[in-house]
């Protein structure tokens, strides 16, 4: 073990979205609480994603989406990670995800996912709990 | 993973390898160590390129249009970009790579975000071993983006064979920053932000600060005006590095070069293993908490406490 | 006999005898209290408060400069503000559903969202698309769409407003298209384009074009709609964006002023005369919570856009310098816990956009946080703006809240500060240079945070959410978008396409092309394409090759 182990974190707004309130406040947040970050800015595809979380060999991927396209996009994601063989990577969503689409979301990987009126530290605290490191 | 499944990994161009190699480094990891003995060998390849200066001054901007002028050039390309953690939390929001998304599917680039974090060997150990690997990987040219504020950026950057320091135009406090730190190492300088007003001014300004230098010199910096945004100016600069890299080798100043930094680089590991191997042994030693509390109560002064530990601890088997 | 005590005296006395012992026994809830905006909240106001007032200077009379008091001289006693809720999703006959189901409620006017693949300039096949079609907004493509998306709704009996930016040219001419078919000629439309690229970079996303020829196409469009569509507004200058991003009251001004100032200057660059097209500017804001710092918030922006009017670009038309203005009330104030809650919010932030003048309004629904709305909760949002207009007789008087100490001194205030932050903007360059920059981003960013920390730790309390919280079993019924409307849209694109004369509409390209590459107005090449069924991807495909795509600055 050594001491400068850090958590890296890859926030990311896939898709055609730009409500980026949520994830700013929340890669800043994941920053305030000593990880480290790498916003991915907005419209990036599934592909990009998955690369630069694993050229940046990030222990969690942090998906932010508002605009519906979850169900499409997050399972892709999911399947381009498997396709690579990472088993290791912490995977959480954010953003307007209906009820009924989270076990799906749950099936295809993604370990948790925050709406609306979450707390920051609730995040922190889960990714802190959950990362493999 | 076992260090020869790394070692093939990283030397078979598997960038999943590196990505894993490089957090290894990053976390001091024992076996980084083991992976860097082997691939040493590997390396001493790539042009390893420096930028550096003010924030916002368009460091990743400029990086990414240099990509994609050496792309077309059919050169492979590493990025290693580091930012400052907070002192304060360990955290850091690593914000290169956001300019950096055009060349984000194409397999001959890899770019990697670095904190400074508190790192023991320094963080020029860790980002110029991460240079290294991506040597060993196989990518002709790296570029290093560091702010170009503090000591540690500057020895940082002098893992470079050639350093671009940037500014822009109309900031006038920050020629002194230049004059202070980096201007020493600057092979290249670069005023990007031409479509801003005031950039003809600032490049006279910084040519009129390089002739005020004394020295004789074989290479003076040439001052340079490019867009990030357009990419106006971004073909010559390369021009420029290919032709910087050309004097270095021409002028044996490049082998030169490697002397210094093996020389620099063994003296730093050599100073870091005594360090750690030290504390290692002082750590939790009834006579070395004892021999701190004589020292606070002024009963006994730390010269002479030093040399006894260092004598006693570090070197009793020698002796 | 008794002396007569000053004011400042008596509010002294006041202070020093009766508020200082019933604080020693009963504090008061905070020792400091302030608007979002970082404004101090004073115990009480008096007169003191508003001595820089002077009432002809800065309050005047509604219809006449500088307008704090409103735009109509007869207010709302004239013509009720138009109701017009925001609406789009799925196919354009769906969206044509709901547009005539809001009429029969009694709506006034139409506003139309548009799926992220319209806005962003991309066809719904293509690979960018795949998921997004339809989900947040209507999916146009071609002309065809926008028929249906009108049909059965005569253009020259309704009002439009389309929230378009990057591609407004492209929607604007299907609009004319539409309405040609429908033999109303462009003089007689009426509605507004939000074409608002800047705030698309600060804030809101939607941006395609680098600054240059975005602005280029804004002003073609003022100048095409100042010859052909008088009764149009070319521009909505948005900060309800920039609001909803994270901003506080004052930032939202202060950036959407600035953003208005570097349209006015692009068009005046270009050699238009500001009395030509000024009068065709509407602004949009937002109604978040804060009551009275929002009601302050709208009539301190007619007055600083007034102002700047006249002094900064010497407009000599009154109705140049009148702030005419759409609302929305604060989508973000709205939570997922508790929805009917939201129903009360709405109706308190739709109520201070009428105490503040607005022309027009969306009243969100219950469920806005958690889907598009279903049409019983928009039912609902729309009936709170038809109790306002009609049932509490707020609207029976001009500006009523006018003269309130507290009021006036806040719309002062909050002048003073949107100009200050005007003045560093114009100090960096303007608010282009201020936005690619980041400076705005990384402000409206540090409010956002600071608004979530402070939820966080409940010094701002938001009732059901991180207060007076109950175990909900979440089952709201709430809209799910038809997830055919995807393959759908698709395959109605590929028919358009298959019956259209390839040769009309490739020759309508080229010319957009080569005219994009001088400086010829592209509106009428844009109509022309758009006729013979050109598809707003095609168009938009050819401006990003002669113009290049922007890149985001992206700060965080
Ligand atoms: C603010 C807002 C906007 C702003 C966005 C500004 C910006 N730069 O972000 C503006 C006004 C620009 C906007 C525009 C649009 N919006 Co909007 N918007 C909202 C609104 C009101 C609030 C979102 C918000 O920022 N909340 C505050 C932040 C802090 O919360 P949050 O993002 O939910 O984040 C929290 C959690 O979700 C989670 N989280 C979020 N991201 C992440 C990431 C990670 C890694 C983790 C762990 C957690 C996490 O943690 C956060 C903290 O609690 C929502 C409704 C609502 N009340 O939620 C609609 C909403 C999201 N918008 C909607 C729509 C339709 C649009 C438009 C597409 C409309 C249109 N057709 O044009 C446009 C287009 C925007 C675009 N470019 O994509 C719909 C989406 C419907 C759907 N998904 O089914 C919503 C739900 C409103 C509605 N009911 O109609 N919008
Ligand atoms: N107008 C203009 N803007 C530029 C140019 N180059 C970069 N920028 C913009 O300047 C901002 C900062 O650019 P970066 O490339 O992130 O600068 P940086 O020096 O890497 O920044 P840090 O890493 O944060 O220190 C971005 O918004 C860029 O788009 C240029 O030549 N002209
Ligand atoms: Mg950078």
């Amino acid at each position: 073990m050594s001491s400068s182990k850090k958590i890296r974190v890859l926030v990311a707004k896939p898709g055609l979205d730009g409500h980026d309130r949520g994830a700013k406040i929340v890669a800043r947040a994941l920053r305030d609480a000593g990880m480290e970050v790498i916003y991915t800015g907005l419209r990036q595809t599934p592909e990009m994603v998955v690369r630069a979380a694993l050229d940046e060999g990030v222990h969690c991927i942090g998906l932010s989406i508002l605009s519906g396209a979850h169900n499409a996009l997050f399972p892709r994601i999911m399947e381009l990670l498997k396709a690579e063989g990472v088993d290791d990577i912490l995977v959480v969503g954010g953003g307007i995800i209906p009820e009924d689409d989270i076990p799906d979301l749950k099936k295809a990987g993604i370990s948790e996912i925050f709406g609306p009126g979450t707390t920051l530290q609730e995040i922190v605290e889960y990714i802190q709990a959950n990362v493999k490191l | 993973m076992s260090v020869t499944e790394l070692v093939d990994g990283v030397l078979s161009g598997n960038r999943r390898y590196l990505a894993r190699l490089i957090s290894l480094i990053e976390n001091e990891d024992r076996l980084a160590q083991d992976a860097l003995i082997q691939l040493y060998k590997h390396t001493g390849k790539a042009y390893v390129i420096g930028v550096t200066g003010p924030p916002g001054s368009g460091k990743s901007s400029l990086v990414t249009k240099l990509t994609a002028e050496f792309r077309k050039r059919s050169k492979t390309i590493g990025v290693v970009c580091v930012d400052p953690s907070s002192p304060f939390t360990g955290g850091a929001l690593l914000g290169d790579r956001i300019r950096m998304q055009e060349h984000s599917l194409d397999d001959e680039v890899f770019v990697r975000s670095m904190g400074t974090r508190g790192h023991l060997g320094g963080l020029s150990r860790a980002a110029s071993d991460t240079v290294r690997v991506i040597d060993a990987f196989g990518k002709d040219i790296i570029f290093v983006e560091t702010v170009g504020t503090g000591q540690s950026e500057v020895e940082v950057i002098e893992i470079a064979h050639t350093v671009i320091v940037t500014d822009v135009p109309g900031s006038g406090d920050d020629i002194q920053a230049i004059k202070a730190g980096i201007m020493e190492i600057a092979a290249i300088f670069v005023v990007n932000k031409s479509d801003y007003p005031g950039a003809d001014k600032k490049v006279a300004e910084i040519n009129t600060m390089l002739d005020l230098d004394p020295r004789e010199r074989a290479w003076r910096p040439p001052v340079l005006l490019t867009n990030s945004r357009t990419g106006d100016g971004i073909a010559e600069l390369a021009d420029k590095l290919q032709e910087h890299l050309k004097y270095l080798k021409d002028s044996g100043m490049l082998e030169q070069k490697g002397l210094q930094r093996s020389r620099e680089e063994l003296q730093s590991i050599m100073k870091y293993k005594l360090t750690q191997e030290l504390s290692q042994k002082l750590q939790g030693k009834p006579e070395y908490e004892k021999a701190i509390r004589m020292i606070a109560a002024r009963k006994k002064d730390p010269y002479t406490v030093a040399e006894q530990l260092i004598a006693e601890f570090l070197f009793s088997e020698i002796r | 006999m008794d002396e007569k005590v000053t004011l400042p005296d008596a509010v002294k006395d006041w202070e020093d005898t009766e508020v200082k012992s019933t604080v020693a026994r009963f504090p008061e809830r905070q020792e400091h209290f302030k608007t979002v905006s970082g404004v101090p909240i004073n115990r009480l106001y008096t007169p003191l408060d508003v001595e820089d007032v002077d009432y002809q200077r800065d309050l005047g009379f509604p219809g006449m400069y500088p307008f704090t008091r409103g735009v109509q001289p007869t207010g709302y006693r004239g013509r009720l503000w138009t109701m017009r809720q925001y609406s789009g999703f799925a196919t354009a006959s769906e969206t044509n559903e709901r547009f005539r189901f809001l009429l029969e409620q009694g709506q006034t006017g139409l506003s139309v969202a548009f799926d992220l693949p319209t806005q962003i300039g991309y066809d719904s096949d293509h690979e960018l698309a795949r998921g997004e079609v339809g989900k947040v907004g209507v999916a146009i493509d071609t002309l065809q769409d926008m028929e249906l998306l009108f049909n059965g709704i005569p253009l020259d009996k309704v009002s439009t407003s389309m929230t378009i930016n990057a591609p407004a040219a492209v929607l604007l001419a299907m609009y004319i298209a539409v309405g040609e078919k429908q033999g109303v000629s462009m003089d007689k439309l009426r509605g507004t384009i939000q074409n608002d690229i800047l705030k698309e970079y600060a804030a809101r996303g939607t941006y395609i074009f680098p600054p240059t020829p975005s602005m280029r196409l804004i002003t073609d469009i003022f100048r095409f709609c100042s010859e052909k569509m008088p009764l149009f507004n070319t521009i909505s200058i948005s900060g309800y964006h920039i609001r909803e991003a994270g901003s506080t009251a004052i930032q939202e001004v202060a950036f959407t002023l600035a953003n208005g100032i570097a349209y006015v200057t692009s068009a005046i660059e270009v050699g238009l005369d500001v009395d030509s097209f000024a009068s065709r500017l509407s602004f949009f804001f937002g109604s978040a919570s804060e009551f009275f710092e929002e009601i302050a918030k709208f009539r301190a922006a007619r007055r600083i856009w007034a102002r700047i009017m006249r002094e900064r670009f010497k407009a000599n038309d009154d109705r140049s310098c009148m702030m005419r203005f759409h609302t929305q009330t604060a989508g973000y104030t709205l939570t997922a816990q508790q929805p009917d809650n939201n129903i009360v919010r709405v109706t308190l932030q739709a109520l201070q956009a009428v105490l503040g003048g607005t022309q027009s309004l969306h009243t969100n629904s219950r469920d806005e946080a958690l889907s598009l709305p279903t049409e019983q909760s928009v039912q609902i949002a729309l009936r709170t703006q038809q109790i306002i207009a009609h049932e509490t007789a707020v609207t029976d008087t001009l500006d009523p809240i006018a003269g309130s100490y507290f009021v006036e001194s806040l719309t002062h205030n909050i002048e003073k500060k949107s100009l200050e932050y005007i003045e560093k903007i114009d100090a960096m360059g303007g608010a282009t240079v201020a936005i690619e920059n980041g400076f705005i981003q990384r402000e409206i960013h540090n409010s956002a945070y600071d608004y979530q920390t402070s939820v966080d730790k409940k010094d701002r309390v938001v009732v059901g959410m991180n207060e007076y919280v109950v175990n909900e079993a979440q089952q709201f019924d709430y809209l799910r978008v038809n997830p055919q409307a995807e393959q759908e849209q698709i395959q109605r694109l590929k028919e358009v396409r298959s019956r259209r004369k390839d040769d009309e509409v490739k020759s309508a390209l080229v010319a957009l092309g080569n005219a994009a590459k001088g400086d010829t107005n592209l509106m009428p090449l844009i109509l022309d394409a758009v006729r013979v069924y050109a598809t707003l991807g095609e168009i938009c495909s050819v401006l990003r090759d002669v113009f290049g795509e922007y890149k985001a600055p992206d700060i965080l």
